[in-house]
């Protein structure tokens, strides 16, 4: 596993594996769309249930992908190692757009069913909004310091200490009155919810697992080309 | 059976899909088009040498 922490094996390994997953996550994604609009209408909410099946994609996704940022920021802050700041760089994207369609599509469910497109001072929506912020945050203080390692180094701490934020995101269902329904995935006695809705729901959760890995390897690879690009400008730049 | 019937709630429905459909495309297309731009940028910057040298080499041995 950490022999894949050298950049050449890496691109070597993922060479034959991205391909795989972005065509893994194109069939999963026709599939899962199929289920999504073959399911019944809910006998409570309707046809907004079909918002359900890229809301919590969406928003486990923003929590995994800020959940792979931290990681990889402590590994890049601990062992100084690239390819773990290349892995903290190409997930923060995409786990910002994850967490902004969260709260998009959040709202757009939250209007029929609650009568509220938005609650200011709810735990569950506040909590993924900061999710949001640690998100641009974490970009904007990359884009601001032009010494690449500093600016590493300074998103890394971020990034790490965003961390805390994960766990209020996900109990503070439980912790806190909220509009947000309970958890019905990710609990103790299973699933609470019916086949009918599940099936489509860890489908969809599939196929956006399989587009954010395909995202995040083509995007750590290009970081590793960039890098070896700019290492070739400026080494061409001395000898001039 | 296929349903593309939102009813009353079309106006929620359907946003919330395109918005999702649109941003999985954009993030997959910046991603694609990232790494192949760079690729080339690498690729011309590994061939600059080589070319340079093969220019040399035919200026100090003309047939």
């Amino acid at each position: 596993m950490f022999g894949l922490a050298n950049p050449d094996r890496f691109l070597r390994f993922t060479r034959p594996l991205t391909p795989v997953l972005w065509g893994l996550a194109a069939i999963l994604l026709a599939v899962a769309t199929w289920f999504s609009f073959t399911a019944p209408e809910d006998y409570q909410q309707g046809d907004t249930v079909r918002i359900m099946f890229v809301h919590v994609p969406a928003a486990s996704l923003g929590l995994m992908a800020y959940g792979a940022l931290g990681v990889s920021s402590f590994f890049a802050l601990v062992f100084r190692h690239p390819l773990a700041d290349a892995a903290a760089r190409a997930a923060a994207l995409p786990g910002a757009a994850f967490t902004a369609l969260a709260l998009v599509t959040g709202s757009l469910w939250g209007k029929p069913m609650w009568g509220a497109w938005w609650a200011w001072g709810d735990a569950r929506l506040m909590s993924v909004l900061i999710l949001f912020l640690f998100y641009l945050g974490y970009m904007a203080l990359r884009a601001s310091i032009d010494d690449e390692a500093k600016a590493a180094r300074a998103a890394a701490v971020l990034g790490l200490v965003g961390l805390i934020n994960l766990p209020i995101v996900k109990f503070s269902v439980d912790w806190w009155n909220t509009l947000h329904q309970p958890a019905s995935l990710l609990r103790a006695d299973g699933p609470s919810m019916s086949a009918v809705y599940l099936t489509p729901l860890l489908t969809m959760m599939a196929a956006w697992a399989a587009l954010f890995l395909a995202v995040w390897l083509t995007s750590i690879r290009t970081e590793i080309v960039r890098r070896r690009v700019l290492s070739i400008r400026a080494r061409r730049a001395l000898e001039a | 059976m296929f349903d593309l019937d939102m009813g009353r709630y079309a106006a929620f429905v359907w946003p919330a899909w395109g918005v999702s459909a649109m941003v999985l495309a954009a993030l997959a297309a910046r991603a694609v088009i990232a790494a192949r731009r760079w690729s080339a940028e690498l690729k011309r910057l590994e061939d600059e040498p080589r070319r340079a040298q093969g220019v040399r080499s035919t200026v100090a041995h003309p047939e």
